[in-house]
């Protein structure tokens, strides 16, 4: 069992083309693959694996509500609650649930058991399949914070599979963490330019605060500088692979085909790839 | 005083570059890059720091082992398992830690100690084109939103001094904590998109969310020749929900280009992409009128 997350500091730089391909290619070798779509505000991966979705379970997640009639204005919720979430009045108190955590902080604290938790809705989970692959998304409902709780719940649901691809969210704060969290194995995808650059040594940072081992696909490799490279270099990070600018690429990206029908680098480099990943976490 | 916010739901649709071209034309402005996670704008506007200060966002809590009894209490509580037992001994997970304190407040050996912690830095820098608040959240860190909070403050007591007409702001991507933090309470979004199905749908997905905050939009689609049949979809899709389509760009090298050697695509040299921002910028500015003119019909009823 071997998990890989495809991440990228910077949006845009072909990560979900990455993990859709690399997917969909070690599926087709007869391998037992889930993909699971953690970038949950803006999942992607459906538009290219197009699955068939068999299940879709809700989100939620706890949220004090007050009992009045027991609520005595104390006032020792608000004072414990650490994200403002509530507000206690001379005649009511108010909760603002976009605020709250969900710690359970004010319903066990409350000397009165004036509150109790009730599960709020906050995304969903698909699940199904393509073409033999496993399939799994979470979409956050728009207009909700957080993320965190759905990319966890999502990891919490995955299926057993011999080889997990899990698509990661752009950045390197909370929700990143989340996805690639516990994971073999990081490829960091990214582009040769001042900004490419710039996000993958964030990522990189991130990588290693989480000693994850991971390794760096250069994407539209022939647009832009050589820095990337020499920075690559100077840092010992293997390079697993450069992929350069192709307008028909772009162009079935753009309609949502995948890069696979297109590019042979899609199916068998992405393969070899993985093959020397696996290699090495099995070390 | 304007507050202008660029987003585009994906990444890697050329928004820092156009934010900075926005700015290098817009006078008399003060500008933020709010993408705390990955900030980029800096690096194409000539800039120099001036201000460096620590960010303190959240707490989190550490167990004072010489008194600690391994009772486990602080376990039962925790509801984002950051709390571990190894060989009774007990340990929290910084990055895990929420920073909700209930475990310091029904520890009871009083060991759990819950402080104040630097989750990044904000800075303030002199550009080519006027001052640049900007931000690093720390790696792993989650008070984004918080973050983004401070430093929209910070930008409008800048302009306020210094009499600044205009705030341009550099959303960070997706629709979550960070989004919501830098669109609140501003006066015009503009979404940069392009012909992708991915780029597509998360320009739906965002402006939803504009729409929840009811605040007014308009939309730039960037390499709009990679797909123009789908160009006209969302060309479409603006003109039935009331989006102001600012402008087209050109699939171009330069893009690129300019961002390697540094510069905005406006100060980098005159080319059919720089025309193509410049008559962007001239329906924005019309399009603000149209929205403020709304915005005091509205008061006047
Ligand atoms: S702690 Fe309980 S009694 Fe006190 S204000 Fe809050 S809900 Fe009311
Ligand atoms: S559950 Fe926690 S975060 Fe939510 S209102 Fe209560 S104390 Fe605040």
């Amino acid at each position: 069992m071997i998990k890989i997350s495809v991440a990228s500091g910077k949006g845009g730089t072909g990560k979900t083309t990455i993990a859709t391909n690399l997917a969909a290619a070690l599926s087709k070798k007869g391998k037992d693959v889930v993909y699971l779509d953690c970038d949950v505000e803006e999942p992607n991966g459906r538009i290219f694996l197009k699955p068939l979705i068999s299940n879709i379970s809700r989100v939620s997640v706890l949220v004090p509500r007050i009992d009045l009639d027991k609520c005595t204005f104390c006032g020792e919720c608000a004072e414990t609650c650490e994200f403002n979430a509530l507000a206690v009045l001379e005649d009511n108190v108010m909760v603002f649930d976009s605020l709250c955590h969900n710690c359970g902080g004010c319903y066990h604290i409350c000397p009165e058991n004036a509150i109790k938790e009730v599960p709020r809705d906050i995304g969903e989970i698909q699940s199904g399949s393509s073409n033999g692959l496993k399939f799994m998304e979470g979409q956050l409902t728009i207009g909700e914070a957080q993320a965190p709780p759905v990319t966890k719940q999502l990891k919490k649901d995955m299926p057993p599979a011999e080889i997990t691809i899990i698509d990661a969210p752009p950045g390197t704060s909370c929700p990143v963490i989340e996805a690639v969290g516990d994971t073999d194995y990081l490829i960091l995808v990214s582009e040769p330019t001042p900004f490419g650059l710039n996000d993958l040594k964030l990522a990189v940072g991130m990588a290693r605060e989480l000693k994850l081992p991971f390794g760096v696909v250069i994407n539209r490799s022939d647009l832009g500088d050589d820095l990337t490279i020499d920075y690559c270099r100077k840092e010992d990070i293997e390079i697993l692979l450069q992929i350069p600018f192709d307008h028909k690429i772009a162009k079935a990206y753009s309609e949502g085909r995948m890069a696979s029908d297109i590019s042979p680098i899609y199916r068998e480099n992405l393969y070899e790839l993985y093959e020397n990943i696996a290699g090495r976490i099995k070390q | 005083m304007n507050e202008l916010v660029i987003i585009s739901g994906k990444g890697g649709t050329g928004k820092t570059s156009l934010v900075g071209s926005l700015a290098a034309l817009a006078e008399n402005k003060v500008m933020v890059d709010c993408d705390v996670d990955a900030a980029d704008l800096h690096l194409i506007m000539d800039s120099k720091l001036l201000e460096s200060h620590e960010f303190v966002g959240g707490k989190k809590a550490e167990i004072i082992q010489k008194r600690c009894t391994s009772c486990a209490v602080c376990l039962d509580y925790c509801r984002f398992d950051a709390i571990s037992e190894k060989n009774e001994k007990f340990e929290i997970d910084s990055l895990s830690c929420e920073g909700c304190g209930i475990c310091r407040h029904f520890c009871p050996e009083d060991a759990i100690d819950f402080k104040p912690v630097v989750c990044g830095h904000w800075f303030i820098s002199d550009t080519n084109h006027g001052p640049l608040v900007h931000a690093r959240l720390g790696i792993a860190q989650s008070n984004s939103g918080r973050l983004v909070s401070h430093l929209r403050k910070k930008a409008r007591e800048i302009a306020d001094k210094s009499g600044h007409e205009m705030i341009i702001t550099d959303g960070p991507p997706g629709i979550g904590c960070p989004v919501i933090a830098s669109i609140t309470g501003s006066d015009y979004v503009i979404i940069v998109t392009e012909p992708s199905l991915s780029a597509f749908g998360d320009m739906q997905r965002v402006h939803e969310l504009i729409q929840h905050f009811n605040i007014s939009c308009g939309a730039i689609i960037n390499k709009y020749d990679i797909n123009s049949h789908m160009t006209e979809g969302i060309e479409a899709f603006a003109e039935e929900n009331g989006i102001t389509v600012l402008g087209k760009m050109p699939f171009d090298k330069e893009m690129v280009a300019a961002q390697v050697a540094g510069k905005s695509i406006i100060d980098f040299k005159n080319s059919g992409l720089s025309k193509s921002i410049m008559d962007i910028w001239k329906r924005l500015q019309a399009d603000l009128k149209r929205v403020e003119a709304k915005k005091i019909d509205l008061k006047v009823l």
